[in-house]
């Protein structure tokens, strides 16, 4: 169980290598063992998608995924999202739109979003809704987050 | 004065949000110290019974696991003291860190294992063997009370509020109106699983607590008196916080563990919650059945309101002891003229995890209870909903109207409000009657579709007191230094907002502290929604003082008089002419005592904010699902710092609200085993379930217990959720009074219909 694997995560273009048990998550190791404490853990089963990550270009829980199985793929997390000082599209709109309170829910929801609208940007509100709906917040009530994401989808679509 | 920018009263961005947009938030998780252990609480996985034996041996043979501590090890620490309402009866029912010899509820902490890392220290709590005999779960409150311990019932205490001769009013009653209901067992589940480090500095023998949140002061003096140390000893640093709403930064057995174990081992020792942990051990809340009745006159005037209620406290009295019960006892006559009254609140314990306060403690259970109250009043005497609500309003004229009840230390006075103005408001913004009229040929059509509304009093602003040091830095920044907290709510955009205006800078060069022990002797926190209104008239006589003392010193310089002098976007000009100015920044680098001011804001009585909710639910009557169409809320806070923030405080808590009508109880079988221990049992309204929500935020009536006329905004989003959705599915199914139970499952809901 305690025996180590040696790893490589590619976290935004950066190879970070590292040891980990085979049981280990993608979580805990993008958090411990990579320093990127941006991506938030608020169930451990599934369920709230606070972990989300995008892994080859498809969002992940990363509570739900080991990190030996994310080894050499391509991670990304809420800490690449900005261009230096500017932020993402769809990091501004939820700042526009006050999509966020306590902001723990936030990295999931940034990265589910831009991984859906990234495969599909022309995604029809309803379909967008059924997204949306698979990850929690507790403060905002959602519909600050899902007038957020309309409006960096359209963003995004401009490109 | 004209060209100044003001910020009070807009809905500016967020200073929060630009770190927590870029992942650079600091949680409890984020924070780590160098050669920190890892703690594991084991939990007692048995509801009731004597805790014989405890067998720490093959754990503690695990490489990396450094200690297991039981009871014995613990012995010193005193029961987790009260923050509110503490009845002296209630203090043998206080809860140990760790269990003794009785277990109480699955999930009591009975040991704690200290490991190098999180994986083996859970890796070794299960290597921990508990020997329990069971006894006989108590799982209902209603039950007659039975023992607790030797000569200690079941039943730590009974609250009674009264006034005025109730039984005359139900001897002259026309006709007696009775309901017998229960609300369910839920609470604040934040996104955010509780967490806490310590660190104990040797060099400057401070003990030092990262991830608090809340009350962070009351926990530092807390803790030092727990542990026996000094309170300058001890400081709290509270970073991010993920969600509050009245769970989150309470002492719980775990924050004391920590900080004992950091002295004792001279180790940073870090606990993060899991999440099933934090559905069996953080603060449920909520639980309470009432049998409740109304003497009315022919019209439909009440004449008195009695309720005989009965609340679940779960094992053990935490820190709120009293509060929920008594909150729910004070604050159920609502906006309504209610001659005579009386509560009696069975104060019950049950072998279920302990409670404490949720948003709009006690008033989403009395609100229920009272606006299912005025629906059978309205079936009984034959009008409409709205109609025996505009007969029983407490009129404008009546303010400040005394109810002659108190809670929380203070007497209850409503200190203004239009009610009836707040019921015209709402039944325009939907169109009350075209509504009904819809509704109506919707139903002919065989559509299961109605409409509901519920009324509320909201209370906040507790004092006595908050403190704020208002600092110019060097750099031009300004620095306020609160005792408040921060749970998400956006307290440093409003607290800058205000000090922005008073002062005469821009509200982005204005940083607010909060939750740091070290930066201010004294602090309330953030809770019972008093920030804006008690830190925000602090940062205002604080901040004019200031610049006041801006001014004094800039004439000297300036070679002219205060009087014509002002300060507009942190420079000092002359008022309405142009000649020299100087940025504030360059006034406190040539003074060498600096640039600061201190004042306090103490307030004996809450403020009162008053609000509607109107919901369209249409039922599904194969599956028993309610599917909410259409919904309105407007509530007057008297003024709005920032409007967007206050609409989000009040989203958020409609959809906190949803849950606990619809969705979210902690279930138990009959032997005490919790059955709701996952996010797929426990069940979170997600964007699906949630309404589209229109919300008018509302000035009519500014308090008058502050100069910017603030009541707070936290609460009234929540309060009457449950209530208004009852209402909706009443009408909808054309059955007044079927709704007696929360939350309406699709499973009740089958049975109901």
């Amino acid at each position: 169980m305690n025996a180590r694997t040696a790893i490589t995560l590619s976290i935004n273009s950066r190879d970070h290598v590292i040891a980990v048990e085979p049981r280990r998550t993608l979580a805990d190791a993008i958090r411990e063992d990579c320093g990127q404490t941006g991506t938030h853990i608020g169930c451990e089963h599934g369920v709230c998608g606070a972990c989300t990550v995008i892994v080859d270009g498809e969002p992940v829980r990363s509570c739900l995924m080991f990190a030996v199985q994310a080894d050499g793929k391509k991670i990304r997390t809420v800490e690449g999202l900005a261009d230096g000082d500017k932020l993402h599209p769809m990091q501004q709109a939820f700042m526009d739109h006050h999509g966020l309170q306590c902001g723990f829910c936030t990295p999931g929801f940034l990265m589910l979003a831009v991984g859906v609208l990234e495969r599909e940007p022309d995604i029809s509100d309803d379909d967008l809704l059924d997204v949306l709906a698979s990850n929690l917040c507790r403060c905002t009530g959602y519909q600050n987050i899902i007038k957020a994401v309309r409006a960096a989808a359209k963003e995004m679509r401009k490109g | 004065m004209s060209a100044k920018q003001k910020f009070v009263g807009r809905s500016v961005p967020r200073l929060e949000d630009r770190p927590l947009l870029l992942g650079q938030g600091r949680f409890a998780a984020d924070i780590s110290f160098p050669g920190q252990w890892h703690m594991r609480v084991v939990r007692s996985d048995v509801a009731h019974g004597k805790l014989k034996s405890i067998d720490t041996s093959a754990a503690l043979k695990l490489s990396g696991v450094h200690a297991v501590w039981t009871h014995a090890d613990v012995v010193q620490i005193p029961p987790i003291p009260f923050r509110l309402t503490g009845l002296k009866q209630l203090e043998p029912y206080r809860q140990p860190v760790l269990a003794k010899d009785v277990v109480r509820y699955v999930g009591e902490p009975v040991a704690v294992v200290f490991a190098d890392n999180a994986y083996l220290a859970e890796d070794a709590a299960e290597l921990v063997a508990l020997s329990i005999e069971p006894r006989q779960a108590a799982m209902l409150a209603t039950e007659k009370p039975g023992t607790y311990a030797r000569e200690l019932t079941t039943e730590p205490g009974v609250l009674q509020k009264a006034y005025g001769d109730i039984d005359a009013a139900f001897r002259n009653a026309h006709a007696v109106v009775s309901l017998e209901l229960t609300i369910g067992r839920h609470s604040g589940v934040p996104l955010e699983t509780r967490g806490a480090i310590a660190r104990y500095d040797e060099a400057r023998d401070v003990l030092e607590l990262h991830g608090a949140a809340k009350v962070p002061h009351w926990n530092r003096d807390t803790i030092a008196h727990m542990l026996g140390r000094k309170k300058a000893s001890v400081q709290l640093y509270e970073g991010h916080v993920g969600g509050g709403f009245g769970v989150r930064g309470e002492i719980y057995p775990e924050d004391i563990l920590v900080c004992a174990a950091a002295l004792k081992f001279k180790r940073p020792i870090k606990w993060i919650e899991d999440r099933r942990e934090h559905l069996i051990a953080a603060n449920h809340s909520r639980e309470q059945h009432h049998r409740v009745r109304a003497a009315i006159d022919s019209q439909g005037h009440i004449l008195g309101i009695e309720d005989e209620f009965f609340h679940d406290n779960g094992a053990y009295m935490r820190t709120h002891a009293a509060t929920v019960p008594d909150l729910t006892a004070a604050m159920l006559p609502g906006p309504y003229r209610v001659p005579t009254y009386r509560a009696i609140g069975h104060i019950r314990l049950t072998n279920k995890t302990p409670c404490g306060t949720y948003r709009a403690p006690g008033r989403y259970e009395s609100t229920f209870v009272r606006e299912r109250l005025l629906d059978a009043i309205a079936a009984k005497v034959g009008v409409d909903k709205v109609e025996i609500r505009r007969r029983n309003l407490i009129g404008k004229s009546a303010m400040p109207y005394t109810l002659g009840l108190d809670t929380l230390g203070t007497q209850i006075v409503y200190d203004s409000g239009d009610y009836a103005l707040l019921l015209d408001k709402v039944l325009k913004a939907v169109g009350w009657t075209a509504l009904q009229r819809q509704l109506i040929e919707r139903r002919k059509t065989g559509e299961k579709v109605g409409v509901g509304v519920a009324m509320f009093v909201e209370k906040s602003g507790l004092g006595p007191f908050d403190t704020v040091r208002i600092e110019i830095k060097p750099d031009g920044i300004v620095e306020v230094i609160t005792g408040v907290a921060s749970i998400g709510q956006g307290v440093e955009t409003v607290i800058a907002q205000i000090c922005a205006d008073a002062l005469g800078v821009n509200y982005a060069n204005i940083r607010v502290i909060h939750g740091q022990t070290d930066r201010i002797a004294r602090g309330m926190g953030a809770f019972a929604s008093r920030v804006t209104v008690m830190c925000g008239e602090a940062t205002r006589l604080a901040a004019t003082k200031l610049r006041a003392r801006v001014l004094q010193a800039a004439a000297e310089q300036m070679q002219t008089r205060a009087d014509v002098l002002d300060i507009v976007n942190g420079e000092i000009v002359r008022a309405g002419a142009p000649g020299p100015s100087m940025p504030l920044a360059e006034l406190a680098r040539t003074l060498p005592e600096g640039l600061s001011a201190e004042d306090t804001f103490e307030s004996t009585h809450m403020v009162y904010p008053y609000g509607v909710h109107v919901a369209v639910a249409r039922v599904d009557a194969d599956t028993g699902n309610v599917a909410i169409e259409r919904y309105a809320i407007v509530y007057d806070i008297g003024k709005a710092v920032n409007p967007k923030l206050v609409e989000g405080q009040i989203a958020g808590g409609l959809a906190q609200g949803v849950g606990g009508a619809l969705l979210e109880e902690f279930r138990y079988d009959q032997n005490g085993e919790p059955l709701s221990v996952t996010f797929a049992d426990y069940l979170i309204p997600t964007a699906r379930e949630v309404p589209e929500v229109s919300i008018i935020v509302s000035e009519d009536a500014p308090s008058p217990l502050n100069p910017l006329g603030l009541k707070g905004a936290g609460e009234g989003g929540a309060n009457p959720v449950g209530a208004v959705i009852a209402s909706a599915i009443d009408d909808a199914l054309q059955r007044p009074g079927a709704v007696t139970l929360l939350p309406v499952t699709p499973q009740r809901l089958k049975a109901v219909m």
